[in-house]
């Protein structure tokens, strides 16, 4: 693999008559794509989540504010263990020996495989006093597992852990080309200044990779902020729909209660976090362009 | 004594991965369907679940084969448009040098802002509008439009390892943007292209709630809205789940392993600066 250099690229220019409607042509599936199903939909949402009473009805209701809590834990758990999982794992996957390479290609099978099998896979596995970690907690070492989702924490810790082993893959694969694309002169003269181990890692590869992890802390953060799926099939908000996000606990207001304003306002209430975080996603992809 | 350390993280690694794929078969391969039965290892190898799946003999799964064809049909179409709609943006946007083209890719990714999920609610009754609802078309839309960020992103950043001089020196010689695209950018883009379209592929695959909110007739269900119907029965039969489960996985992995060497090339976002 080659090294990613970022070449100055010039500027923007005016384009000529014919390139003018060749850049329409090339954009418009695109502007006609967003503004259809993009665009219209979130002014909609929020024109539906317009009104400050229903943000009243939310503070009232009594799970709002723990369904908040639990997708702020769940997102900020969640994302920080994946990511500095991803980063490590990443490092160790550098090495070319051959059953570390067949190895990655098994490690890459949770993204490969799709959510709802491999949640229902961790909720079978969870569930009651026989799935099969009890089982074989009980057969193999003989304790007896705690009922996973009669307990708070351990059920979003269920959900956070299977969280975890569904997207580090994903990640790890995205610093393992991070990795790959620092020239290998840098380590040799790290190497002469006696940077090995846990100061290389320290003060070379995360210097290096630390544009692309804030940038992929704050992708992942985005994503999973909204992730309905995860705790729909693995807690599925058990017990007693404590372990609710917002995400499955807006869509529970809307569809089966029946009050799509209030499912609405309940997703957007958390919006004041989210721009900032995607303004300054954007900012850090652009300033790639200038710094070094 | 590192090679050791290597190895026990290799095992537990290999543990962590397989766990939830292993208990997917021991369910599937259960010939007790109503209950867990507590065993740690197959005891019956009952391999008929699958048959039973192939011959649509169960009343859940009457209509298995064409709800997976839906769900092929959803997820091959979402990673076609992702990757046609994205790579002529980013074509646009960077190659053809458009003033003001990064404020029309912030704008994209801006849209991260506002999760999926949260925006399942105002796009509902917005299908309902176009009368897209219970259509396929209308879930293959969203899918892409929550791909297309990203793809753009990855595209313009792949994209500047490519030297412009290839594009002066076409149009010197009369190409047409067009044919710029496709004999010059597409061929040099193909390890983004792949990574990309493998990438909306899983995250169609992934997506489980605008299927579940938009798709409800037996014609235009998929496979992920009728697995959680066995969850509707009390009595369900989980062996076919599971195994029902198993065959779903299959086309999204077999895609990605067929397409796996690509995918560090492709998805290196302009990694590191050297």
């Amino acid at each position: 693999m080659g090294r990613a250099l970022v070449r100055e690229w010039p500027p923007a220019w005016r384009p000529r008559g014919s390139e003018r409607a060749w850049i329409a042509a090339f954009l418009i599936p695109y502007v006609a794509v967003f503004v259809a199903f993009m665009a219209y939909p979130v002014a909609f949402g929020l024109w539906m989540g317009r009104s400050p009473a229903l943000y009243a009805e939310l503070v009232r209701d009594p799970k709002f504010l723990p369904t908040v809590l639990n997708t702020l834990i769940y997102t900020g758990v969640g994302v920080n263990v994946t990511m500095f999982g991803a980063i490590l794992l990443s490092g160790y996957f550098m090495d070319r020996s051959r059953w570390i390479k067949a190895l990655l290609v098994l490690f890459m099978l949770p993204w490969a495989l799709p959510a709802i099998p491999a949640f229902l896979a961790w909720h079978w596995m969870l569930v009651g006093h026989w799935g099969f970690m009890n089982s074989l907690l009980d057969k193999v070492f003989g304790i007896e597992g705690p009922i996973w989702f009669n307990d708070y924490w351990l059920a979003l810790g269920s959900n956070i852990v299977a969280t975890i082993w569904k997207w580090m893959p994903f990640w790890t694969l995205i610093f393992l080309a991070g990795r790959m694309a620092i020239p290998q002169d840098i380590y040799d003269a790290a190497d002469v200044d006696g940077a090995v181990g846990v100061s290389r890692f320290a003060y070379v590869t995360f210097p290096l990779l630390g544009n692309l992890y804030l940038i992929c802390t704050l992708l992942s953060t985005l994503w999973l902020v909204g992730d309905f799926t995860t705790v729909f099939f693995v807690s599925g908000g058990a017990p007693a729909r404590t372990t609710e996000v917002l995400a499955t606990y807006g869509t529970h207001l809307a569809f089966d209660s029946g009050d799509p304003p209030l499912g609405s306002a309940a997703m957007l209430s958390i919006l004041p976090l989210l721009i900032p975080l995607a303004i300054l996603l954007i900012r850090r992809l652009r300033s790639r362009e200038v710094q070094l | 004594m590192k090679r050791i350390g290597k190895i026990a993280l290799g095992l537990v690694l290999a543990i962590w991965t397989l766990m939830p794929v292993y208990n997917m078969f021991l369910i599937a391969l259960d010939d007790d369907a109503a209950e867990y039965s507590g065993h740690i290892w197959p005891s019956d190898w009952y391999w008929e679940s699958f048959r039973v799946i192939w011959r649509q003999d169960y009343w859940y799964l009457e209509h298995f084969w064409h709800q997976f064809g839906n769900s092929c049909f959803m997820g091959f179409m979402t990673m076609g448009l992702t990757v046609a709609i994205g790579s002529m943006a980013s074509f646009a946007l960077d190659r053809m040098r458009m003033r003001h083209g990064w404020a029309l890719g912030n704008a994209a990714m801006l849209t991260y802002a506002l999760p999926s999920s949260f925006l399942a609610i105002p796009f509902v009754h917005i299908m309902h509008r176009y009368g897209l609802s219970d259509s396929l078309w209308s879930v293959i839309a969203a899918q892409t439009m929550f791909a297309a960020p990203y793809a753009i992103l990855i595209f313009q950043h792949y994209g500047r390892l490519i030297p412009l001089e290839l594009d002066d020196a076409a149009r010197v010689d009369g190409a047409s943007p067009g044919q710029m695209y496709w004999h010059i950018y597409v061929p040099l883009m193909a390890p983004a292209l792949v990574a990309v379209g493998t990438y909306a592929l899983l995250l169609a695959w992934n997506e489980y709630l605008y299927q579940f909110l938009l798709l409800s007739s037996t014609d235009s269900m998929t496979v992920a809205v009728a697995l959680d119907q066995f969850f509707d029965s009390d009595e369900a039969p989980w062996n076919y789940m599971m195994s029902t489960a198993i065959v779903y996985s299959l086309p999204p992995i077999a895609t990605y392993y067929a397409l796996r060497r690509y995918m560090v090339a492709g998805l290196t976002m302009g990694g590191v600066k050297g």
